[in-house]
């Protein structure tokens, strides 16, 4: 990803972007960060005006709404402080979605400087931090979905690492991982014949490969497949990175 | 909410459709894979050569083509020039009719399939015939190729049967072996009877002049070689610079294309045939298609005038493996197609304004493409175009975002939404959109409404000690 992101600084204060799925419908996916960034010595401040990341507008071309948006993120994280986002999918807004519809903008300057400071979690803990393996304990076999935003940045190796230092766990492979689990935001909804086709096939690809939980760094795609699962009546369990990290905390008395 | 085109057309595909092309996309494209990791330790590296070789040569065609050009004339070769299809199917037949020739072998070429060369020629008087088996295929069926590089993708092998029954090439016998022996049996006389061998170029040397052609069946040299005037019909775009740079582009194309270290028949044409050579086409025409390419080139998608039509991009796309090259209802469909064939629309581009819709932007199209086209950021430029120009097909789906844009840019409204659960009324509209919850629910199951609940938990929690770590602060800038 982008060579010129700004390293954390040494007291290892942080902003949290706690994303707009989170703050509606995954509350211990949010908590599950703050948790993990304060076992790193994080302190970790969330700015109460937070919203979104101005991604839905942008993916459906809406670019004037989106801006609308992303100007507001801009104002609610000002400062020098990394912003750290539980989702491959809003880091990839911020470090490279805004940097296109802000191209011909005069605050396209402000934009860049919030994305420069912008982290996925899990590639903020191994590459901004440091930290290259993970304390405590977590039993079970876990299918990593590699989120289709981050291609192509330091998030999957990142939280491949994490997850598979962790006593107890394993990482289990399985079929054509690298391909889309067919959520893509209003592409669920404008072409859910495809999208439901794209999700059941990865679905199938988990399934053989029977782990105990499905992990990602993206709730989005998470929701999107455990809602296909359920729905067709075979429920998977599936928890987003934060989450495992917190709980293999738990279970080892760290927290 | 209205329903895409593109997923209603997915509904009329045959279980068993579906699955030959996702059998056939995935296999080429995992062999592709492995190939290019065996041979390079780093194949990216060489994509981001590529790209920058092909985005220097379109950024600098005007200094490029004249060049060629005067090559080309040096070569021995006529040069033609056709800004718009028309004039570039008028530049075929002008040039036959001119010898009084009455039939045209065709090697494979995609350019020929975008100015409808085949249709025009025939309404003339003028037999042209496909000699690549699949585009033989499509045309004997007059259907159209469903993939770029395996144009008949869509088809079973019985259904091939079928046709070459129906035409009279033997009892219904569905072995592909008998098949193609059968084919080949046919277009042998062909290529004997033509005047004119037509086939497009891969690559243009601006060099040499040279013409890189590349086939896996050796029809297209069969076409020169038994003919007396061969026509090339070059999109502007296929230029590179020097003899040198052929090596990467064509390592790069053959595993890309078909996952091969190299293709079957490359051939290397700088002219027509010499004094000394004993066969060989006598007259030489060269033909440089616009048809809208210096208008992708002003756009702010020229990058995909790099493309080299490998069909990468399709064969890893999700969308494409269950959907298949007619929904698309383009020359070239696919990520590429879906970037290049509303563009290539012109002043009509809202009539194709949903393809680039079609995809989830996950970007495998740019992980493979050899010339790292950065197709995702093309897809959501031409979003961006279609909304500003108000395409109903871009619209259509996607409302306008602005109440949703005054809530997310309104923290006092956010909040009150998110702990009133109303942001389930703002929200769907935009992301899960309310008419399209039917949508989102026919398959999969919402989860629970948590709103606010983790801010609740960051406010309440009991504050810890030792103060390094981390006690949670709320600031509102
Ligand atoms: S866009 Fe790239 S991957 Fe797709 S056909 Fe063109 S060169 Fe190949």
């Amino acid at each position: 990803m982008a060579s010129d992101r700004q390293l954390p600084r040494a007291d290892r204060r942080v902003m949290l972007m706690a994303t707009c799925l989170c703050d509606a419908f995954y509350a211990d996916a949010a908590r599950a960060t703050v948790e993990v960034l304060e076992h790193l010595g994080c302190t970790v401040e969330f700015p109460e005006g937070q919203t979104c990341c101005g991604q839905p507008a942008f993916n459906g071309g809406d670019w004037d709404a989106s801006r609308q948006v992303v100007r507001h993120a801009v104002k609610t994280f000002a400062g020098d402080l990394p912003v750290i986002v539980p989702s491959g999918s809003c880091a990839a807004m911020l470090t490279h979605g805004t940097a296109l519809e802000f191209e011909k903008e005069a605050d396209l300057g402000e934009v860049r400087q919030l994305g420069r400071r912008t982290w996925e979690l899990a590639d903020f803990i191994v590459n901004g931090l440091g930290v290259k393996t993970w304390p405590g304990r977590y039993e079970g076999r876990i299918a990593f979905h590699r989120s289709c935003h981050c291609r192509g940045s330091e998030t999957v190796p990142a939280a491949l690492a994490l997850l598979s230092s962790i006593a107890g766990a394993s990482v289990a492979p399985f079929g054509e991982s690298d391909q889309c689990c067919g959520f893509g935001g209003t592409f669920s909804v404008s072409f859910p014949h495809i999208s439901s086709a794209m999700g059941t096939l990865k679905l199938e690809h988990i399934r053989a490969s029977a782990p105990d939980v499905l992990v990602s760094v993206d709730m989005s795609c998470l929701m999107h497949m455990a809602g296909l699962a359920e729905k067709a009546g075979q429920p998977i369990r599936t928890q987003h990175v934060a989450q495992v990290l917190r709980d293999a905390l738990r279970n080892g008395n760290l927290l | 909410m209205a329903r895409q085109p593109i997923d209603q057309f997915v509904e009329g595909i045959s279980a068993e459709k579906r699955a030959s092309v996702y059998l056939g996309t995935k296999v080429t494209h995992e062999k592709r894979d492995k190939l290019l990791h065996d041979h390079y330790a780093d194949p990216d590296a060489l994509r981001r050569l590529a790209g920058e070789i092909k985005q220097h040569v379109v950024e600098n065609l005007d200094t490029y083509l004249p060049k060629v050009e005067a090559k080309l004339q040096s070569n021995g070769v006529k040069v033609h020039w056709a800004s718009t299809a028309e004039e570039a199917c008028a530049a075929v037949h002008g040039i036959m009719k001119a010898r009084g020739a009455t039939k045209l072998v065709k090697a494979k070429t995609m350019v020929s399939e975008e100015i409808g060369l085949a249709d025009y020629l025939e309404h003339r008087g003028i037999e042209a015939l496909e000699t690549d088996l699949g585009e033989f295929i499509v045309q004997i069926d007059h259907d159209h190729p469903s993939h770029i590089v395996r144009p008949i993708i869509h088809k079973s092998r019985k259904e091939i049967a079928t046709s070459f029954e129906r035409e009279g090439l033997g009892a219904y016998n569905d072995d592909p072996e008998t098949i193609t022996r059968r084919a080949r049996a046919f277009l042998r006389k062909k290529f004997l009877q033509a005047d004119v061998g037509l086939t497009g170029a891969n690559f243009v040397s601006v060099e040499s002049g040279r013409l890189v052609i590349v086939t896996n069946e050796g029809n297209s040299r069969f076409s020169l070689a038994a003919t007396k005037c061969h026509i090339a019909l070059v999109g502007i775009e296929k230029l590179v610079p020097r003899d040198r740079d052929l090596g990467l582009f064509l390592n790069l194309l053959a595993r890309s294309a078909t996952a091969q270290q190299l293709t079957v028949y490359t051939e290397f044409i700088s002219g027509p045939k010499a004094a000394a050579q004993p066969d060989g086409p006598e007259e030489m025409h060269v033909i440089f298609v616009d048809n809208r390419r210096t208008e992708v080139l002003a756009s702010e998608c020229r990058e995909i005038l790099r493309c080299i039509r490998c069909g990468a991009c399709l064969n890893v796309c999700p969308v494409y493996r269950q959907v298949s090259g007619h929904a698309y209802r383009s020359v070239y469909p696919g990520p590429v197609g879906a970037v290049l064939s509303p563009l290539l629309e012109g002043d009509k581009f809202a009539d194709k304004a949903d393809l680039p819709k079609a995809s989830s932007l996950c970007g495998a199209c740019n992980e493979v493409c050899p010339v790292n086209i950065p197709i995702p950021d093309l897809l959501l430029r031409l979003r961006n175009k279609g909304k500003r120009e108000h395409a109903p097909l871009a619209e259509a789906g996607s409302p306008p975002m602005g109440a949703w844009a005054l809530m997310a840019s309104s923290p006092a409204a956010w909040k009150t939404a998110l702990v009133a659960g109303k942001l389930m009324n703002v929200l769907p509209k935009t992301w899960i959109p309310i008419p399209a919850m039917k949508a989102w629910t026919d398959t999969r199951t919402l989860p629970e409404w948590r709103g606010g609940e983790f801010r609740k938990w960051l406010r309440q929690r009991p504050r810890k000690a030792d103060g390094t770590k981390g006690s949670p602060q709320s600031h509102t800038p």
